[in-house]
Formats: C-alpha cells, sequence, structure tokens
C-alpha cells in the first residue's frame, strides 16, 4: 500500500509539470497582457509600461517567462497579482479556503440525502415513493447549475428568507463568533443545495442499484431463510456491501464540487476561486490565472487520489503491484 | 422448442433495438421533445412571430402578452386573443391590459419578410397579430426584443452546438482511442499520457482559459466555431480512454487476427472490424454528452465570452437575469432556462432508454 501511494504522489510530478506548461502556453497564445490595458491609459507614460515590461519579465519569449515562474514556484512563490498588486498565493489561499468550504457543505448535502434516500428507493422498489425519488433524482441530474442558481436567487429575493448571493453579511466583523458561523451557515444553505443536487441525484441512483444488486445475492437469501427479519437483513447484511463502493467514490464527488463549483460560485457571488479566476482571465493578470488554474487542478488531483486510495484501503479484491 | 418460435422470422439487432426503445415510454417522449425542438430551431423564422433583432423599443421589458377567449365584457371569441398593452409606470417599467383593443391571433399571418433557410423569400409566419397588435408570448427583453423569437433563434446556435460538438469529439476519441488500444506500446503510452493531461484540469477553469487565447470581441460565426472546437477539445480525452479499453478486448478475437491474415492494412481493421463494435455505446455515450456541449455553450455566453449581443443563443439570453432587480421585476426573462432545462432533461430520458434497449444482455434474452 505505501508503494501505491507512493507511486501515485510520484506520477503526479510530471502531470503538475504538464498542467503548469500547457496552462502557460495556452495563457501566452492570448493576444496582450495586463500591460496592454494599462498602456490605454493617457496618465501612464510608455516608459513606466516598459519599464514595468522589463519588471515583470513580459519582454521575454514565453518559454523564458515559464522557466522563471516555475522556477519561482518550486520556491512556493507563485508571482505578484497585477491587478491586486499582492503575491498571488495570499489571494488564492483565502479564496481556496472559501471553495472547500462550500465544495464539503455540497458534499456532505449530497451524501446526506442521497444513501437515506437510495435506501428507501430500493427497499420499496417500484412503488410510487421509488418512482418520485427517482423522478427527482432525474430533474436534479439535469437542472443546469446556472438556471438553478437563478432560480434560487429569485426565490431568495422573492420571499426574503435568505440571502441573495455572497458569503457574509454586512455586519459579519461585528458578530461574535458564534455569530459569524451562524451568518456563514445562512448564507451556505442555497450555494450547498444547487451545487450538490446533481452529485445527490447520481450517487442516489447509484446507492439503489448497488443495493438492488445485494438483494439479489446467495447470501440474502440465506439470511432470510434463517428467519432473520427484514430489517436486519437489509440494514446489518446487505446494506454494509451495497455502501462500500460509494464511501470511496466521496474522494471523487469532492474533487469534482471542487471544481464545478466555478458556476455556483460566479452566479451567487460566493467569494471563491472560481470568481478570482474568471475576473484574473478578464484583466489578464497572469500569474494570477497560472495560480488558480494550478491549484484548482492540484484540488481535482489529490481529491482523485484520495478517492483512489479509499477504494485501495477498503476493498481488498483491488490489488496494486 | 415449440414450433412458434422456430417459425417467428429472425429479427436483426437493430429491429429488436427499435422494439425495446418504443416500449420505453419515458425515452419516446425524450425523443419527440427532441424532435419538435429541433424542427423549431430549424424553421425558427416561420415558427417566430419576429425577427431575432426586431426591436419594439417602447415596449422593453413588456411582460408576456397572455391569449384570451373572452373580453373584460364577457364574451366569448372563438378566435384567442391578446390584448394592447399600456405602460403605466415607466420608473418599474409596469404594464396594462388595454382592454379596449382586441388583437386576434391569426394563422399564417403575412410579417417580416425573410428567407427561409437563407434562400426561399416568405413573409408569412406561424402565428401573428395584425394591425397595431403585437404577440409577444413570453414578453420583451431590455431591448424590446420578443424573448420567444429569441428562443426559436437562440436554439439554433444552442442546440447544434451539442451535435457540432459530438462529431468532432467523437470522431477524434474513436480514431484515437483506437490507435492507442490497438498499436499499444509507446504510441499508447504517450496519447494515454496526453488525455491524463486534459482530464486533470477542471472542465471550466480549462475551458475558460482556451477561451482567453482567443480576442474578446469575435463573430459570431466564428465563436460558434471555436466554442465548438473547445468543448470538443475537452471531451475527446475520456471518450479515447474508453474506447481505448473496449479496442483492448476487442482486437483479441479471432476474426481480428484473421482481417490481418489476409493482409488488411492496420487502419483499415481498426475503422471497419474494431470500430463497429464500439457503436452501441458511442451512440449512448453520445446521446448523453450532448447536453454537457450545450451547457458548455450556455456557461461561456452566460459569463461573457460566447455568442455575443445581437446573435441570440440560450447562454446570452440568460445574462440579462444576472441582475437581482431584472431577475425579480421581469422573471420570463429566466425562460430560455426552463428550456435548456427541458432539453438537457429530453436528452438524458433518451440516453438512458437507449441505454437499456442496447443492453446486448437483453438483446440476447429477447
Amino acid at each position: 500500500m505505501k508503494t501505491y501511494i507512493l507511486r501515485r504522489l510520484i506520477h503526479m510530478i510530471p502531470l503538475l509539470l504538464g498542467i503548469t506548461f500547457f496552462s502557460f502556453l495556452i495563457i501566452s497564445l492570448a493576444p496582450g497582457d495586463y500591460l496592454t490595458a494599462m498602456s490605454q491609459n493617457p496618465q501612464i507614460t510608455a516608459e513606466t509600461i516598459e519599464g514595468l515590461r522589463t519588471k515583470f519579465g513580459l519582454d521575454r519569449p514565453w518559454y523564458v517567462q515559464y522557466g522563471m515562474w516555475l522556477w519561482n514556484a518550486l520556491h512556493l512563490d507563485f508571482g505578484y497579482s497585477f491587478a491586486n498588486q499582492v503575491p498571488v498565493f495570499s489571494l488564492i489561499k483565502e479564496r481556496m479556503l472559501n471553495t472547500f468550504i462550500l465544495a464539503f457543505s455540497a458534499a456532505l448535502f449530497a451524501w446526506g440525502l442521497s444513501i437515506p434516500l437510495g435506501i428507501v428507493s430500493a427497499v420499496r422498489q417500484n412503488t410510487w415513493v421509488d418512482r418520485s425519488a427517482s423522478f427527482v433524482a432525474f430533474l436534479g441530474l439535469s437542472i443546469p447549475e446556472v438556471f438553478f442558481a437563478l432560480l434560487m436567487i429569485l426565490f431568495a429575493a422573492r420571499t426574503g428568507w435568505f440571502p441573495v448571493g455572497g458569503m457574509k453579511s454586512i455586519d459579519f466583523e461585528y458578530l461574535s463568533y458564534g455569530g459569524q458561523l451562524l451568518d456563514l451557515l445562512y448564507h451556505l444553505i442555497l450555494p450547498t443545495i444547487v451545487l450538490g443536487s446533481i452529485s445527490m441525484a447520481g450517487r442516489m441512483r447509484q446507492m439503489r442499484a448497488n443495493l438492488l444488486d445485494t438483494l439479489l445475492q446467495d447470501y440474502i437469501q440465506t439470511a432470510r431463510a434463517k428467519g432473520l427479519s427484514e430489517r436486519s437483513v437489509i440494514y446489518k447484511h446487505a446494506l454494509r456491501n451495497a455502501i462500500n463502493p460509494l464511501i470511496t467514490l466521496f474522494g471523487f464527488t469532492l474533487a469534482h464540487l471542487l471544481s464545478g463549483a466555478f458556476l455556483v460560485e460566479v452566479v451567487m457571488n460566493w467569494p471563491g476561486l472560481g470568481r478570482l479566476t474568471l475576473d484574473a482571465l478578464f484583466t489578464r493578470d497572469l500569474y494570477l490565472v497560472m495560480g488558480s488554474l494550478l491549484m484548482a487542478s492540484v484540488m481535482l488531483i489529490l481529491g482523485n487520489l484520495a478517492a483512489d486510495i479509499m477504494l485501495a484501503v477498503t476493498d481488498p479484491r483491488i490489488r496494486y503491484e | 422448442m415449440s414450433d412458434k418460435t422456430v417459425n417467428k422470422p429472425s429479427q436483426s439487432p437493430w429491429a429488436l433495438f427499435w422494439r425495446y426503445l418504443r416500449r420505453n415510454k419515458t425515452a419516446m417522449t425524450g425523443g419527440i421533445i427532441l424532435i419538435v425542438f429541433y424542427t423549431l430551431a430549424f424553421f425558427a423564422e416561420f415558427f417566430a412571430p419576429y425577427g431575432m433583432e426586431t426591436q419594439e423599443r417602447s415596449l422593453f421589458y413588456c411582460p408576456p402578452t397572455r391569449p384570451h377567449l373572452i373580453d373584460s365584457e364577457g364574451h366569448l371569441h372563438l378566435r384567442p386573443f391578446v390584448y394592447g398593452k399600456i405602460l403605466v409606470d415607466s420608473k418599474w417599467r409596469l404594464y396594462e391590459d388595454d382592454t379596449s383593443k382586441l388583437y386576434p391571433i391569426r394563422l399564417f399571418p403575412k410579417g417580416e419578410a425573410y428567407r427561409l433557410f437563407g434562400l426561399v423569400p416568405m413573409e408569412r409566419h406561424l402565428l401573428g397579430v395584425e394591425n397595431e397588435g403585437k404577440l409577444f408570448l413570453l414578453g420583451t427583453d431590455q431591448f424590446g426584443r420578443d424573448v420567444f423569437s429569441r428562443l426559436l433563434f437562440g436554439a439554433r446556435i444552442s442546440l447544434s452546438v451539442g451535435l457540432a460538438g459530438i462529431l468532432i469529439s467523437f470522431f477524434l476519441g474513436m480514431l484515437v482511442g483506437g490507435i492507442s488500444g490497438y498499436f499499444g506500446g509507446i504510441t499508447d503510452t504517450v496519447i494515454m499520457r496526453s488525455t491524463e493531461l486534459v482530464m486533470s484540469f477542471p472542465a471550466l477553469y480549462l475551458i475558460l482559459a482556451l477561451r482567453a487565447a482567443f480576442p474578446v470581441n469575435i463573430p459570431s460565426d466564428k465563436m460558434y466555431m471555436i466554442i465548438v472546437v473547445i468543448l470538443s477539445f475537452i471531451s475527446w480525452a475520456s471518450m479515447s480512454r474508453i474506447i481505448r479499453g473496449m479496442v483492448l478486448s476487442i482486437k483479441e478475437n479471432d476474426y481480428v487476427t484473421a482481417a490481418r491474415a489476409l493482409g488488411f492494412g492496420h487502419m483499415r481493421v481498426i475503422v471497419k472490424h474494431i470500430l463497429p463494435n464500439t457503436l452501441s455505446f458511442v451512440i449512448v455515450a453520445a446521446t448523453v454528452s450532448v447536453p454537457g456541449y450545450i451547457l458548455g455553450e450556455v456557461a461561456l455566453s452566460f459569463l461573457g465570452v460566447g455568442i455575443a449581443e445581437p446573435v441570440a443563443s440560450w447562454g446570452n439570453m440568460l445574462k440579462q437575469a444576472q441582475s437581482v432587480r431584472t431577475l425579480t421585476s421581469f422573471p420570463w426573462i429566466l425562460a430560455p432556462g426552463y428550456v435548456i432545462f427541458m432539453t438537457v432533461l429530453a436528452f438524458n430520458f433518451l440516453g438512458d432508454g437507449l441505454r437499456d434497449a442496447l443492453d446486448p444482455r437483453k438483446i440476447m434474452g429477447a
């Protein structure tokens, strides 16, 4: 197991190098840079622009820039954001935490609902409970995130029950710690539902299918033949086996949600990595774009890695050479 | 075996497949909805009461004109009609029905002239009202353009992006996956490492970064091509990985060896003998992946880097709903959202049905 994890970690190195190289290549293909917009400003002289260009190294070929960026990144220095005049890492750090909060809460929501719903659906297969749960799951799988988010905003604005976006109230700074937590949770509810519903629907269908599969196994028949109550057949024998593959999928779900939060963040004004990246792309804030692309990819890769490791830990049938 | 089964004419797998699909009501519903949507989009000029860019400047953010059968005095009309709209509050854009003016809805009235498919000159539309009346089935947007008409014209872009996208990415995915699985060795390693690279980017981040490599303001026909290419570039990777896996097992079959022994070239074996076996999977995968492209276009246009005004697409129509005030005062501008939802739902219904119908275990057992 240790060698497996180690090998996977080593495997990440060329992948990360590839990601940074490819990102840098794409961004360098883009016409103009951050200073192009600045040069439109008549108050800034051409000399200042040229000075800045030399200072940031933007006058050199892109591969030299990439080499410099990579060298610094290896020392955990991801450069300065042109637009914000602060180190990229400090900007990204805070935003990543926000994205993580949202994704984690969406994952909890998806899992907390999908497993019980999936069980009920499977146990009462082909009843109206099952049919309506499956129908809702289908709706959840198909509703476009942008549209769902807009509907939620409309709902929040009409009823006044929820904030229409953002992460904190205006008076957040003056609240006690408990109050701040409650305020955060309050703002978290709607984005969580929007982001989590797709995963919820997918996992529910999976849970239902797994449990139905397990209920057909011979040992379930044996358990029933022994005269065990239906309750203990389902919850003690079938469920434990049916739920196993789902637990390992938690990592995948989280990784998917971290990177999938982009649109929800933008529409619902959640100050996460997605919003930051979008603004950085618009202003051609080179190092900020690089940093957030890299971080978003790292989150995705680590999430998948965690899922693979959990799979290897929980399922002894899987042998990794 | 009874005589009955022997005498039954054998059915081809496709006939069996069709029989199964027809029995599946949800899948058929999905299919029918899609046929209707694509037809509406294809003949958009005819089905839309107004042109895509036609503006009624005095009537912006006008709510939908509801068709009535009974007028304000309680008289029944056999032909549905709409009332004229008058602005009662210009600050909040509040409109009221002008019950003194009745405009009957006519079939095939003469309206704006257009060219069907850019060729046949016509001026008849499916529905319309005459004289000063306006038929805004889904209201108007900020420039006083009919939302319903724009929805139909927008469907052209939004619905075809999916088809064009799967054509490219499935062609690429099958070819690359086929080559990778068939030849193995260093070719396989290189191809698989590059698919891993593409897949380790979060999709939307990569889409936007690729989009940023092009200038901001691009004419919408070029933008359309760029969107299709970008979205295909994101999706060929996972497709080729699955095809590769299938090819790995298919190429072990004797008939592949036989084809090689007959002296056929590698590419011919891949394209003619191996890839057709992946087809039933490819059809299902294609159907369920169309919504991904539609949503990709919606995301790009919604974020303001996709199809640009005045050309309509479902994404840029939805963009107007971004401000909370507009959204709450004029909720009908969310109309494209409902339509996108229905389209995705229909594709998923159809895809699920196709998956069941193409399940070889079921066909063998039939």
